[in-house]
């Protein structure tokens, strides 16, 4: 049980107040159709799923209802930072973009 | 009896205060101040457990949680308690115990006859004897019975607990010489301070030594002042009787605060919780948890009166108790020499066998002037007696190596105390990932004092491996002058006067188990865990046959497996183990230390979550209704929902009849309040739901409803409902009752993430609105009866419509919608008005006999109709075309809609899927069971190919016969002509034993046009 920074709330709460979201930035693809099964299937099924810094999504479900991006290490559970959707996008490219 | 009392300064039980308390039927004396261990001890009882395989006489071995014999069963009837140790018992007047080991009794045990257990019970026994699964029911209650531990209570818990959330800025773990000064520091500072010590007061090993001295003063004096100035600071919370027993992620320690367990039953306070959980989210985590002492492992260590050497300590001078007259001690340190002195001068005949052969000369000195015989070099062979103990053999011990030069004398005693040095209580430490170090000179596994300050967490004292009370002092200064620099407070410059009378320590011997001259396994058994009866020769055995991680030797021969989680035992495990693989003790390692610390009964994790409180009950507006109407009622989710109505003398399947009938071809009435609905708005509504349904929005014109599709990427329906169009950017959207909260979270979902450009709001207004379905043909005569401003004729108002009105003078959405297949409208008012629109429709229906239905009727109804229920004929890979429903699919919708892209995946598309179909038993009074097996022969056996199973079962009164749906491989071809023609629609449903033959055929059993609900 550890405590999330909700950015629109500007608090930091219980774990039991959020929901997980899953792995952040994985964008729907613009024309579904134009992908091949293979690719369709990278987008439904495969995730990173790392030991160790993991960009994943979190909804203040008890709280605002909004959805953020939190910075977690999947092995120690340390949380290196949340932000709204759009700020998470930017430190995330700032990073280039891996984990 | 013999009187054991022995009246000392500084002793902590009150003699003034006698109490009476009861062992097995006995009745004892005790004093306020005693634990039930040290009552007992002080009554001259020594064996009052049997052990676990052997049946052997056991006793007390320890002070606190680390006791691994004396296991109670406390109290009777309702508030019995098992497996509580005596020495963490507070004694009270009037305090029943039993034992909880010894069958048939603690005198006469079978196991111990003729070794009659022990010959057939080797290390591995469980898993050897029972690899063949077969033969464990028939042999678990002779042994359960026979192994003991204590019984649990047969009715419901009196108690009450609660749940307390609570932040601090330091909490320190462990009210001990170190844990005081560094609460006493952190509160000087201002911070918020919360300190946990489970003991009844606060003191660790002060208690158990009140003649140290801290500071020139005796430590008692010392204690005295340190708790009156923490309790004195409004900043600092002093818990005592609170054990911590866990610390998880981001500092939160768990800890369980005893509050009425050491009052008698009669005396606890009525509506007052009896324990109370603290989860304390803390700044920083300061760990003063101290160190357990261990034995030392030698020849019939465990015979009643042989305990640890700090153990025989704390009851002289904490209880007031000599275990014996005759004490002999062993160590291989300098921890049991206070003790020898004290009790030499508490009047025992003390000998003290150091295995070492240079000992500290100061220590020497001092416990020689109070009397002690001291050998050095000596180690215990073995003890002799059998109920007690009655002396030992000492044995002359090589000055280096562990091994014997020569016999020694025979001394006999009436208690013995060894000490094999101390094991820090590193637990809390590890139970978030961290892993104690092991410290060749000190002989222990300590947590760095440095903690993990990173996350917050900081060590003092004995945990560290600091077990000089001085060295201790001065490191917690030290420390905690960190912890405050990194909360922003100035390091506090300490007047405290910390100086000791300690002698400089001199290195403990390197020995775990002593040498008896014979080869392990040959000698008498010399026990490692007393708890699971795990003694060295079996660690060696398990090695022997090729164990070789201590995670494995530890499953292998139940090492700490106990209550008392091997706190004595581990170290000299690991220790042993370590010695028979011919490997260094760090590189054996340790097993994972998990929380619980100790045992915490379930009342205090559940708190108030128990019983009616369990979780929230929501109930519709209109539940007095039903109540009124005799309603049982079914769990749906959180709500509470008419199940059926009964009339006197009926059963639920005569209700039921009765009810369906009654909505076929007269008039019933369900409350269907507990939908999910939710409110959207925008202008971007109707590309929204364009996007997260499966069928289109674009035409649907207001004062319209249709049914939806909701589902996942992968194409597989999740929810379904009806929406109505309210306005051009104005919509109403129902989900399934239980899946309200999930369907909301996942349009958020989408909203935010993907498409926040659309101008979408969406509010859920479940809550907000009551529903009453009236259903049958003569449902508009009644609804007519009460609505003047809606003109329900069926040219104005037709099926799929909703119209705004009045019913029963009440602002009301009237929705011509039906779950039954019947003309229905769905009255939805103000949740307020819920209970008397209710009341007026059954008034209006009374010369109808109209008929309330609860949950059975409806999906009898619907299921007669092939309406699906998500969840139950659905299972998360059922498409909608997989359930025969592409008309509820807008394949030409311009946006590719969540799970379109997903029809065309190999495995969706694909050949001999699993579709939705009906059944039709060749008995028609065969109702089959749900979650029967579809298969294809009446013959077939295991294993046979699984063609589906059945979801929804129900006997039809319609129909006067069974019904069932179900998904079948390939349902959909079977159930047409070419089905029929090559008898693939011939199948068989197994369950019970029993293969019934059915005939697939469509889902739709009643009115397959669909004419009734358009009249
Ligand atoms: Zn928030």
């Amino acid at each position: 049980m550890f405590v999330l920074f909700c950015p629109h709330c500007g608090e930091k709460r219980e774990e039991e107040e959020f929901g997980y979201g899953g792995e952040a930035f994985i964008p729907r693809p613009a024309t579904p159709e134009a992908l091949d099964d293979e690719a369709w299937g990278d987008y439904l099924f495969m995730r990173k799923n790392p030991k160790g810094w993991h960009w994943e999504m979190w909804s203040h479900n008890t709280g605002c209802r909004k959805f953020f991006v939190v910075k977690r290490n999947t092995a120690t559970n340390a949380i290196a930072g949340s932000w709204t959707l759009a700020e998470g996008r930017k430190a995330y490219d700032a990073e280039g973009g891996s984990t | 009896m013999t009187n054991h009392r022995v009246r000392r300064p500084g002793v902590r039980v009150d003699f003034d205060k006698p109490l009476t308390f009861s062992f097995d039927g006995q009745a004892y004396d005790g004093f306020a101040g005693d634990t039930l261990a040290s009552a007992l001890l002080a009554n001259g009882v020594r064996m009052l457990a049997r052990s676990f395989k052997y049946g052997r006489p056991r006793g007390i071995v320890g002070i606190g949680p680390e006791e691994p014999n004396a296991l109670m069963q406390i109290e009777t009837g309702a508030h019995t308690i098992p497996n509580l140790k005596a020495t963490q018992v507070e004694l009270y007047d009037g305090l029943v115990a039993r034992r909880t080991t010894g069958w048939p009794t603690l005198e006469f045990d079978l196991k111990s006859v003729g070794g009659l257990f022990s010959r057939f019970m080797p290390a591995g026994f469980y898993y050897k004897t029972f690899q063949n699964q077969k033969l464990w029911p028939k042999f678990e209650h002779i042994i359960r019975q026979a192994a003991g531990y204590g019984s649990a209570p047969s009715e419901p818990d009196p108690e009450t607990y609660d749940h307390s959330h609570r932040h601090a800025q330091v909490v320190i773990v462990g009210g001990g010489a170190s844990g005081l000064l560094a609460a006493l520091l952190a509160g000087r500072a201002g911070l918020k301070v919360v300190l946990l010590d489970e003991q009844n007061e606060c003191g660790g090993w002060l208690l158990s030594s009140p003649q140290s001295v801290i500071g020139g003063e005796q430590a008692r004096a010392w204690l005295k002042s340190a708790v009156g100035e923490l309790q004195s600071m409004p900043n600092v919370q002093v818990l005592t009787r609170t054990s911590a027993f866990a610390l998880h992620d981001m500092n939160l320690v768990l800890a369980v605060e005893q509050l009425q367990d050491h009052l008698p039953i009669a005396d606890r306070v009525a509506h007052q919780p009896r324990q109370r959980l603290h989860r304390i989210r803390a700044e920083r985590v300061v760990l003063a948890t101290g160190a357990i002492e261990r034995p030392l492992v030698f020849g019939n260590n465990d015979v009643p009166g042989i305990m640890t050497a700090s153990a025989l300590t704390t009851y002289l001078n904490r209880y007031g108790v000599a275990v014996g007259k005759r004490v002999l001690l062993q160590t291989s340190n300098d921890h049991a020499y206070q003790g020898s002195a004290d009790l030499a001068r508490a009047g025992c005949e003390v000998v003290l066998a150091d295995t070492r052969t240079r000992i500290n000369p100061a220590w020497e000195k001092r416990v020689r002037a109070a009397g002690v015989d001291v050998r050095t070099g000596f180690g215990i062979a073995f003890a002799r007696g059998r109920r007690a103990v009655t002396g030992a053999q000492l044995v002359k011990l090589d000055a280096q190596r562990n091994a014997i030069v020569a016999s020694g004398p025979s001394i006999d005693c009436d208690a013995l105390g060894s000490s094999g040095g101390l094991s820090p209580t590193v637990h809390l430490y590890c139970h978030d990932g961290g892993r104690p170090h092991w410290d060749e000179e000190r002989l222990a596994f300590v947590v760095p004092e440095a903690g993990r300050a990173k996350s917050g967490i900081y060590a003092v004292g004995a945990v560290t491996g600091e077990f000089g009370l001085q060295n201790a002092l001065e490191q917690t200064v030290r420390v905690m002058r960190d912890v405050l620099g990194s909360l922003g407070k100035s390091t506090p410059t300490s007047s405290d006067n910390l100086g000791t009378d300690e002698p400089e320590a001199t290195p403990a011997r390197r020995i775990f188990r002593v040498p008896d001259g014979r080869a392990e396994g040959h000698g008498k058994k010399a026990f490692v865990d007393f708890q699971n009866d795990v003694s060295a020769a079996d660690i060696h055995l398990a090695v022997r046959e090729n164990y070789r991680s201590i995670e494995h030797i530890k499953r292998y021969t139940a090492l700490g497996f106990g209550t008392d989680q091997g706190k004595l035992s581990n170290v000299n495990g690991f220790a042993i183990a370590a010695h028979a693989l011919g490997r260094s003790i760090p590189e054996v390692g340790t097993t994972t230390y998990r929380p619980a610390y100790s045992p915490v009964t379930f009342g205090t994790l559940a708190g108030a979550h128990a019983g009616d409180t369990f979780e929230p009950r929501r109930y519709s507006p209109m539940h007095a209704a039903h109540i009124a109407r005799g309603a049982e009622f079914e769990p749906v989710g959180q709500w509470l929902r008419p199940w059926y109505f009964p009339k006197t003398g009926e059963d639920m399947h005569a209700a039921v009849r009765r009810e369906c009938l009654a909505a076929r071809r007269g008039v019933g009435i369900m409350d269907a309040s507990t939908l999910g609905k939710i409110d959207l708005r925008g202008k971007d509504v109707r590309e929204f739901l364009n996007r997260v349904y499966a069928n289109a929005w674009t035409q649907l014109a207001p004062g319209k409803c249709r049914y939806g599709l909701m589902l996942d990427e992968n194409g597989m329906v999740m929810d379904d409902g009806v929406t109505a169009c309210i306005a051009d950017n104005h919509f109403v959207m129902t989900t399934t009752t239980g899946g309200a909260a999930r369907v909301m979270t996942w349009l958020e979902k989408w909203h935010q993430t993907e498409w926040p450009d659309l101008d979408v709001y969406m509010t859920s207004v479940t809550d907000h609105w009551a529903t009453a379905a009236v259903v049958g043909p003569k449902s508009r005569q009644v609804l007519a009866k009460i609505c003047s401003d809606i003109d329900l004729s069926p040219s104005a108002f037709k099926f799929m419509d909703w119209r705004e009105g009045t019913v029963a003078g009440v602002p009301a959405r009237v929705f011509r919608i039906s779950f039954s297949g019947e003309l229905a409208f769905e009255v939805n008012v103000d949740a307020n008005y819920g209970h008397h629109v209710w009341e007026a429709l059954m008034e209006a229906g009374r010369e109808f006999d109209i008929t309330p239905y609860g949950t059975e009727t409806m999906h009898v109804l619907r299921a007669e109709k092939g309406f699906i229920i998500v969840g139950q004929d659905t299972d998360g890979s059922m498409t909608p075309l997989d359930l025969d429903m592409a008309w509820a699919v807008g394949m030409k919708k311009p946006f590719s809609f969540i799970g379109k892209r997903s029809f065309a995946r190999s495995d969706t598309a694909g050949p001999n899927r699993k579709q939705l179909v009906g059944l039709l038993t060749d008995d028609p009074q065969v109702v089959l069971a749900e979650g029967a097996q579809i298969i294809e022969r009446a013959d077939a056996k295991p294993p046979a190919a699984m063609l589906g199973h059945v979801t929804s079962s129900y006997y039809s009164p319609e129909l006067d016969r069974s019904i069932a749906l179900a998904v079948v491989r390939d349902g959909i071809a079977r159930r047409s002509e070419d089905g029929r023609k090559s008898g693939r629609d011939v199948l068989y449903a197994y369950a019970g034993g029993k293969a019934h033959k059915v005939t697939v055929v469509s889902p739709v059993f009643v009115d397959p046009k669909g004419d009734r609900q358009n009249v």
